[in-house]
């Protein structure tokens, strides 16, 4: 059973790290990926020490932790709802982030704030939603769907109310934050290494995973404390989101396709699906970031926009084949 | 093994009164089965009995410890439980679903090993759904996916097993084997607590019976003790004509 498990995650690993090359290697000034290799171990030239270390490999790091930490966000939820719909965007945690976020802007606050706002509105939309799907009964995931549908409808209509009272020259940066952009990420370390620890601790939960993906009832009969894992799974969840928006604005998308097209691919195995996600969840932000560096370059593109072009197509696709 | 018992057990119904508290023990070996007309609580209480729902008064018990004291792990360790409705949000194949039947048996960090999936098979094979494995359960008809059910809680090897309506969508041959793998469990010393809707199957493989009635009055005792027409008439307010077949009565509705 071991053997069928590490197969796809060897790939997808080796598929992370080929895109990254390409990512570092590709821009105005382009590193073979040779010379990649070389200015890690430490060598290579001055020029290429500066824009790999300093520039292009932090970004490359961001995408790749914003991806991962999105997909795995929408697995989890997708199995705590037993619903394909759910991901941190539809839920609204991304919109509450981003009212926080732009919040900030508004205020004229700097770069450590608007993180620490849009933290705190994800943060916040996560325990309204959840909060008010939970009534005086318990969740059922429809009514927690609807909920967040509602909610983030409800941000929707706070954001462009906040665009509308901005003065005009602090709409670029507000656009840009909105259709996501890793370019605005400090640091990628904190989010990777939240991302790997968040994948280690999901391998103990996966099997239990798995039963609760069959309802409550049927989980309770196979023995999983349903309650304590369902908060886990929920709190793991928005705070993954909430680190990933942080990061990088709201990036739409991945959250609901990166896992999906893993099932249709893996199958429904979380322990194998949830690590998955990590990967191809970066590696597909890796790629998307990439593009939208170079496609009208020197412009650059908000990212979010290539990851919709990208996986609207594949993800219809992948969908009409399956059987 | 530690007896299944109900003490002074009153389940919660909304807006019912208590009706009569039930105390009984479902012994190694014994076949009870609960009879009742649609909405008397047969499934709430098979699901107060497995743990998954607040009684409103007294308490079940696996031997001497209440259920609510006992860990789901321990509870699933000891009861399985077969549901009339079954969810499946995500599509997994026959041979998963059986397997998530080891679920109790293994700790966290341990993978289903080669064992595990040989007795998923074997449980599979039992069924007569072995051919299947591979295919998506939602994909199967009723009655396959009632036998995947029953399956899986074959595959988890509990000491008790309650069971919701197993025979459902079954076809006669399939009913019959599924009751009949029933009676060998109870001969190999387990207990099996099910609800049926067919008082001639109920008459003819369980040992036990309880009848639940609407407004919660219940009478509980030997199956030949509780086989009486007249109960039977009042249970389901429906006339009865009792015929003799191999020395065990059968019931026939009366047709106007």
């Amino acid at each position: 059973m071991s053997r069928p498990l590490t197969m796809p995650l060897v790939l997808l690993a080796l598929a992370s790290l080929a895109a990254m090359m390409l990512s570092v290697g590709v821009g105005s000034v382009s590193v073979a990926p040779g010379d990649v290799v070389a200015v890690i171990l430490g060598e290579g030239s001055n020029l290429q020490q500066t824009l790999v270390l300093e520039l292009r490999l932090p970004r490359t790091l961001s995408a790749f932790a914003t991806g991962g930490l999105l997909a795995v966000a929408g697995a989890l939820m997708q199995v705590l709802l037993r619903n394909p719909l759910a991901d941190p965007y539809v839920l609204g945690l991304s919109g509450g982030a981003a009212v926080g976020a732009l919040f900030a802007m508004l205020a004229g606050l700097g770069g450590l704030m608007i993180s620490g706002s849009a933290f705190a509105g994800a943060l916040l939309a996560t325990l309204m939603v959840f909060g008010l799907a939970h009534g005086t009964g318990s969740w059922t995931p429809s009514r927690l769907l609807l909920t967040g549908v509602v909610v983030a409808a409800g941000w929707g209509a706070v954001i462009t109310l906040m665009l509308a009272i901005s003065p005009a020259q602090r709409l670029p940066g507000m656009l840009y934050w909105l259709m996501g952009d890793v370019s605005y990420a400090r640091t990628p370390w904190p989010a990777l290494a939240f991302l790997v620890l968040v994948c280690l601790l999901v391998v103990p939960l996966g099997r239990s995973l798995n039963v609760l993906a069959r309802g409550p009832m049927q989980a309770a009969a196979l023995g999983v404390a349903v309650r304590p894992l369902e908060w886990t799974i929920y709190i793991l969840a928005s705070l993954l989101t909430a680190t990933a928006v942080t990061m990088a604005g709201s990036i739409g998308f991945v959250g609901l396709v990166v896992p999906h097209m893993l099932r249709l691919v893996l199958g429904n195995d979380q322990r194998l699906i949830l690590p998955a996600c990590a990967l191809a969840g970066g590696t597909l932000l890796v790629l998307a970031d990439t593009l939208a560096r170079v496609v009208i370059a020197p412009e650059q593109l908000p990212v979010g926009v290539i990851t919709a072009l990208l996986g609207v197509p594949t993800f219809l696709y992948l969908l009409y084949r399956s059987r | 093994m530690n007896p299944l018992q109900a003490r002074q057990l009153v389940i919660d119904i909304p807006g019912r009164g208590d009706g009569e508290a039930l105390n009984f023990a479902v012994e190694p070996g014994q076949i009870w089965g609960v009879l009742g007309p649609n909405g008397a609580g047969k499934t709430t209480l098979l699901h107060t009995l497995a743990g998954l729902r607040a009684p409103r008064h007294g308490s079940v018990c696996l031997g001497e410890h209440p259920l609510a004291d006992l860990k789901r792990r321990t509870i699933s360790q000891q009861l399985g439980m077969v549901f009339q409705e079954r969810q499946d949000g995500f599509p997994a194949t026959v041979l998963e679903t059986a397997l998530i039947g080891r679920h109790p048996w293994l700790s966290p960090w341990q993978m289903e090993s080669g064992a595990d999936e040989r007795l998923a098979r074997g449980a599979l094979e039992q069924l007569d759904v072995g051919h299947l494995s591979d295919r998506l359960v939602n994909t199967l008809s009723g009655g396959e996916r009632q036998r995947v059910a029953i399956a899986t809680v074959l595959t988890q090897a509990p000491d008790t097993w309650l069971l919701d309506e197993p025979t459902n969508h079954l076809d006669l041959h399939h009913q019959v084997s599924v009751l009949q793998l029933l009676t060998e469990q109870a001969r190999s010393g387990r207990s099996v607590f099910m609800c049926l809707h067919d008082l001639n199957l109920a008459a003819r493989w369980c040992d036990h019976l309880l009848l639940l009635y609407p407004n919660g009055e219940a009478c509980w005792g030997p199956a030949e003790r509780m086989l009486v027409p007249a109960a039977l008439e009042r249970l389901y307010d429906q006339e009865l004509l009792t015929v003799d077949v191999d020395g065990a009565p059968l019931f026939v509705p009366v047709k106007y």
